[in-house]
């Protein structure tokens, strides 16, 4: 993938300010209908949810005190793993995006939530919600593009370090909640530079996630085992092995919403002067969709509905269903593409793509070239857009 | 834990402590959230809990009104007769949160208390509280406050001069004062006889000698001249006076009792039921360092303040990742991007996205 605005075929040049505009407006019209009729049913659902992950997380932990008992622990495990699953996804993010702040309930509201990872809730939002949202996909601006640790688009320059990346990703995804507590930290920033990692507002929330961290160890590995007496090993086994689960989940789970192939990126001068109209285009090509059933889309926290979630991040989560056909509606009217695909088939064109970007820009396809070439066989050559960007025959942005 | 066995019962201290460091071990384990939460899908009434109260009659009253009997929470400190409590019900999802007369004695059977609301004419919330709740439902609820109260001693002789609710706070009092209040006068103003709340008990109480009864109907005799008073109670100037019901009738009242120097023998409660009425643009006041700004409709919260040189909390600017969000204690705001309105009641302290959302009137933001 290569930025939009270098792209030979770009997708959005066949449409004029005005079509973006009609965009921006029918987009505004989806979401007022939903904030029109946000009542007692949306307010029953998320306490609902909340009140099952809380009698799941308690029940399973119970079960748990005798997980020296194989049944218990697979059991207690599976619970706990979804329990955290829930809180994470449906619940935490969610609620941190201010989905439920209309309900003026202050136990279920965006300023309030503190969620069961060892990330500070604040700190998420700021880099989530405000950059993230914010700068989606943008190239430089969005950290979320690679998490910094890696390289996941073309335009992203490469460097050698990024040939183990596809080994940075899978410890990422074992140890995602620490990732993202240190991205919140801006941990590759801050740290080589003695005077950003001196300074005492970086010391300050470094100690807030210590704070955090500390709280969630002592939870998960001393107090739980410590109560399960006999038990202690096995229940120190099963909630490492939860939290592994959720990080494993959540983690593919992010990687679909802007990794897959399909998913565009965007240059940093492009968003000078955006539109309404012109975010809401960036935030439709910038994201893609998980299908599924709706359990899927429980566990994933609605992000299976990433696309309408970056359109409308702060809709409640149980209406996005609701609102995705009318949104592909608007992309069929204006020959867009509408990103989707099974998890198997997301989770690996995300991991294709990681592994693709670990070598130079189009080393895989010279090297093949030459393989053919040595062996006689010369192949065609393509003529790919990530080539021309390479010798900086930049194709002019759409009009 | 040894030293507690050796104690048949454990003395209070150290059942203190160990009441504490299972607490603290409940903590631990309930992290990053409260056991609290935890215990409240038990008990919601339970000490400790945020105060609520579990719904245990609804009966409707004559005038349109409603009274609500609840049991509340463990944590209820009890009230006076006269005052009010805010209560906190949540109308189609949304929680929003009311000020009701208490009527009930502070030592009604099973430690219930009872409010008593007016239907307001679209008011919302007035009428969930008819319509919609019923036995077993819960409420919010936060401690009963006002002074507008009867001393402990009661003074010899009262006069009450009530319009239409305005009676709610005085039927607290005078159903908990029956035996301490040996001559009061209540001068009630009411569209008409059938409209009178408590009307029947009040006639009751006037029957049996308690009090004496003066009900101004005002579909047929027209409003309460307050300058005729005196007409109707002679002695009224050796009365101490409680006098509730709408501005009008107050002000009324206050001058009257202002020019006859008895202004230290008044005692007055209004009721704020009507919102601020939402406008474009408006005066907005940050609570927390007592600046003041004029802004038009088209400026949001977040830039007034900023201009006027508030340190305002921002993130996006565009209404997506609510790092701007605060407190508005009362007023209106319209919402940028839609038109929508929001307004807050004085203490409400509706949580308002300030990047997106500007004056609609006079509003007062806690920050």
């Amino acid at each position: 993938m290569t930025v939009l605005q270098k792209k030979t075929d770009n997708p959005i040049a066949h449409l004029a300010p005005e079509d973006i505009e009609e965009i921006g407006r029918r987009l505004d019209a989806i979401r007022q209908e939903i904030v029109d009729s946000r009542g007692a049913e949306d307010a029953a659902y998320i306490r609902r949810v909340i009140d099952v992950q809380r009698k799941l997380e308690l029940g399973s932990r119970a079960v748990l005190l005798a997980s020296i008992f194989p049944p218990a622990w697979f059991v207690g495990t599976a619970g706990l793993a979804v329990a955290k699953i829930l809180e994470n996804m449906e619940i935490g993010h969610n609620v941190m995006h201010g989905q439920w702040d209309w309900m003026r309930d202050p136990k279920i509201h965006s300023t309030t939530w503190e969620w069961d990872n060892v990330s500070p809730s604040d700190q998420w939002k700021h880099s989530h919600n405000e950059l993230h949202h914010t700068y989606t996909n943008v190239i430089g601006r969005d950290n979320d593009l690679g998490y910094g640790i890696m390289r996941v688009d073309e335009d992203q320059r490469w460097h050698p370090l990024y040939l183990a990346q596809p080994v940075w990703n899978l410890l990422n995804a074992c140890f995602f909640e620490y990732g993202i507590a240190a991205y919140d930290l801006e941990l590759g920033r801050n740290l080589p530079s003695k005077k950003r990692r001196s300074s005492p507002e970086f010391k300050a929330r470094g100690r807030q996630v210590l704070r955090k961290i500390r709280g969630q160890v002592t939870k998960d590995y001393l107090v739980h085992p410590a109560l399960s007496g006999p038990s202690f090993l096995h229940t120190l086994a099963a909630t490492a092995t939860a939290n592994l689960v959720r990080n494993l989940w959540t983690h593919s789970v992010i990687m679909c919403g802007h990794f897959p192939e399909g998913v565009e990126t965007f240059e940093r001068r492009s968003i000078e002067g955006e539109t309404r109209g012109e975010w809401y285009l960036r935030q439709m090509l910038g994201s893609a969709n998980i299908s599924g059933g709706k359990a899927l889309h429980i566990m994933t926290g609605n992000l299976s509905y990433q696309i309408e979630h970056h359109l409308f991040p702060d809709l409640p989560s149980n209406r996005y269903q609701e609102i995705a056909p009318k949104v592909r509606e608007i992309f069929d009217d204006y020959g867009l593409r509408y990103t989707s695909g099974s998890l198997p088939k997301q989770v690996a064109s995300a991991w294709g793509k990681i592994i693709r970007l670990s070598l130079p820009n189009g080393f895989a396809d010279d090297a093949t070239r030459k393989v053919r070439r040595a062996l006689g066989r010369p192949g065609t050559q393509p003529v790919r857009p990530d080539a021309l960007s390479a010798t900086g025959r930049v194709a002019e942005r759409a009009a | 834990m040894t030293s507690i066995a050796d104690h048949r019962t454990p003395s209070p201290h150290v059942r203190g402590a160990l009441r504490s460091r299972l607490w603290r071990v409940a903590e631990a384990l309930a992290t990053p959230r409260d056991p609290g939460h935890y215990l409240d899908m038990v008990n919601p009434l339970r000490g400790g809990a945020d105060l609520r109260g579990r719904v245990v009659d609804v009966r409707p009253e004559a005038g349109d009104a409603v009274t609500v009997v609840l049991r509340p929470g463990a944590g209820w400190r009890g009230h006076v007769p006269g005052q009010y409590v805010r209560v906190g019900l949540d109308v189609d999802g949304v929680r929003r949160w009311r000020s009701y007369s208490l009527t009930s004695t502070p030592s009604a059977e099973g430690g219930h208390i009872s409010i008593t609301a007016k239907r307001v004419p679209d008011g919302i919330v007035s009428a969930h509280l008819a319509q919609q709740l019923r036995p077993g439902d819960l409420v919010h609820l936060d401690q009963a406050c006002g002074d507008f109260v009867l001393p402990e001693h009661a003074p010899g002789k009262v006069l009450f001069i009530t319009g239409g609710s305005g009676v709610t706070p005085v039927m607290g009092m005078l159903r908990s004062g029956k035996d301490r209040l040996r001559d009061v006068v209540l001068v009630h103003s009411e569209r008409s006889a059938a409209d009178v709340i408590f009307g029947a008990e009040l006639r009751a109480l006037a029957a049996g000698g308690r009090l004496r009864l003066v009900e101004q109907h005002t579909d047929e005799s027209g409003r309460l001249d307050v300058g005729r008073l005196s007409e109707l109670v002679p002695d009224l100037a050796e009365r101490e006076t409680w006098a509730c019901g709408p501005s009008g009738l107050l002000d009324a009242v206050e001058e009257h009792w202002s020019t006859a120097g008895l202004a230290d023998r008044l005692h007055t409660e209004r009721f704020r039921t009507e919102l601020a009425e939402p406008g474009e643009g408006g005066t907005v006041r940050f609570t927390g360092t007592d600046t003041v700004v004029e802004a038009d409709g088209g400026t949001s919260v977040l830039d007034a303040g900023e201009a006027a040189g508030v340190l305002m909390p921002s993130g996006c600017r565009m209404g997506i990742c609510f790092s701007c969000v605060l407190p508005m204690r009362e007023g209106a705001v319209r919402d940028l991007r839609t038109g929508e309105v929001t307004t807050a009641a004085p203490g409400d302290g509706v949580l308002v996205q300030t990047c997106i959302s500007a004056a609609a009137g006079s509003c007062q933001i806690d920050h």
